[in-house]
């Protein structure tokens, strides 16, 4: 059981890192804006799984984009903060039921998903955004990129949530 | 003693995360100071080896366009090597009298941004093909930016599109010089700044580089004007420049080597130390 998911995790792992990098970056829509659905992983990792190696994996995988990206540690950072504060965002929207291992995200309401999604990607985006761009000059840009990418980035990994569970 | 174990027993997870923000944290401001060996770079093996991979399998749907732009450069340079055979009074034999201070090499590029605020390329050539930090990159049509990092096969380029980067540039027809930036608006346009009011400033005027740099050699074309604007009280005009390339399409560049860079800049240290 726990070879399985530990194949499960890497084989995702990877394979969101490649969806990242060569399709996703290349997107731009109106210029600038692309989604960043490599941190399906974070959200859809199992929830009863160790706290510390998730935030340990999570900036593994911000750094891996970062090293494709050139973008230092931003991608890392902001990766982290979002593992950190996974257990207080599931209970904010599935409530304390999460706890007790009986939640599958897949199985969830729209709503408690969409919340779920939606806050934690807007949070991850806010931060890397404001690392990136690092200015206060340009908190509108900040804010309008984690918007637009936001919204993009939602709709993508609520679909890659239903794919990943229809497998079991 | 005791309490301080539990301590960090409780809150480890705090204490972990703490730890890699500030490591992440460490690894961008690193990125934001320009001359720095950085460890977080896409020159490596894993990431060079996956971009040259997929531009090997993307460079074809491109390759009508990349051969027009090398044609109409092909154009442009033999123009300009009929008219100089026909001006030159003696012709020059031998080679090792071309004793030109700037070697060029060419590469490709395998991965390139231009939508976020600081933009690198990745070039499929590196420190086995004799190319290094602070040299400069041009493609057929202009310029494009400065080697920052180098492995063994790849390097990463600081494009012009980088909030980073600023270029010594000046208008082709007066010789006013000012610094190339960029605002993060339009991968088309960069911003010439400083440039002093009393410069003769026509929308259309092409600018080039300044030459003032050990980069980049005098004269290498970057763009036209295509807005001005002189703020009140102010001595120095901004103005919009529209570059020649398109910094979104890029396959074929050149990497210039200044073979007199180490001297020019020994001797302007020198010149520092003894102040």
């Amino acid at each position: 059981m726990l070879n399985n998911d530990f194949f499960i995790n890497t084989v995702r792992f990877i394979a969101l890192v490649l969806l990242q990098i060569l399709l996703l970056n290349n997107i731009n829509f109106m210029g600038y804006i692309n989604p960043y659905a490599y941190i399906t992983f974070i959200l859809v990792f199992p929830l009863n799984a160790n706290k510390s190696l998730l935030i340990f994996l999570a900036f593994l995988l911000g750094l891996t984009i970062d090293m494709f990206m050139d973008s230092g540690g931003v991608h890392a950072a902001a990766c982290s903060f979002i593992a950190y504060i996974r257990p207080w965002i599931l209970k904010f929207s599935f409530g304390v039921s999460y706890e007790h291992n009986t939640i599958r995200i897949g199985k969830t309401s729209m709503a408690q998903r969409f919340s779920y999604v939606g806050i934690m990607v807007l949070l991850h985006h806010f931060i890397l955004f404001s690392l990136e761009i690092f200015s206060l000059q340009h908190i509108l840009l900040i804010v309008k990129s984690t918007l637009f990418s936001g919204i993009f980035t939602i709709l993508l990994v609520l679909g890659l949530i239903i794919l990943f569970s229809r497998k079991k | 003693m005791q309490q301080i174990i539990y301590f960090f027993i409780r809150n480890k997870n705090f204490l972990l995360f703490l730890f890699l923000f500030v490591i992440s944290l460490f690894f961008t401001i690193q990125s934001h100071t320009y001359h720095s060996g950085k460890f977080v770079t896409s020159a490596n093996f894993l990431t060079g080896g996956i971009y040259s991979f997929e531009s090997s399998i993307s460079e074809y749907f491109g390759l009508e366009k990349q051969n027009l732009k090398l044609v109409e450069e092909n154009k442009r340079l033999r123009t300009q090597l009929s008219l100089l055979s026909e001006n030159a009074t003696a012709k020059v034999e031998d080679s090792s009298f071309l004793n030109s201070r700037f070697r060029f090499r060419t590469a490709k590029v395998i991965n390139n941004t231009y939508s976020k605020s600081k933009n690198y390329l990745t070039i499929n050539r590196g420190k086995r093909d004799s190319i290094s930090i602070d040299m400069g990159v041009i493609s057929p049509k202009g310029i494009i930016g400065i080697v920052n990092a180098t492995s063994g096969n790849y390097a990463t380029v600081l494009s012009i599109l980088n909030t980073e980067s600023q270029i010594n540039a000046r208008l082709k027809k007066s010789n006013h010089f000012g610094s190339l930036v960029w605002n993060t608006e339009d991968p088309n346009v960069a911003q010439l700044i400083d440039i002093p009011r009393l410069a003769p400033v026509v929308i259309g005027d092409t600018v080039v580089t300044g030459g003032r740099s050990t980069i980049f050699p005098e004269g290498v074309l970057i763009g036209t004007i295509k807005d001005y604007n002189l703020e009140e009280g102010s001595n120095y005009y901004d103005l919009d420049i529209e570059l020649f390339n398109d910094m979104t399409n890029l396959r074929h560049v050149y990497v210039i080597e200044n073979l007199d860079a180490d001297e020019i800049l020994e001797l302007e240290n020198a010149v520092d130390d003894v102040e």
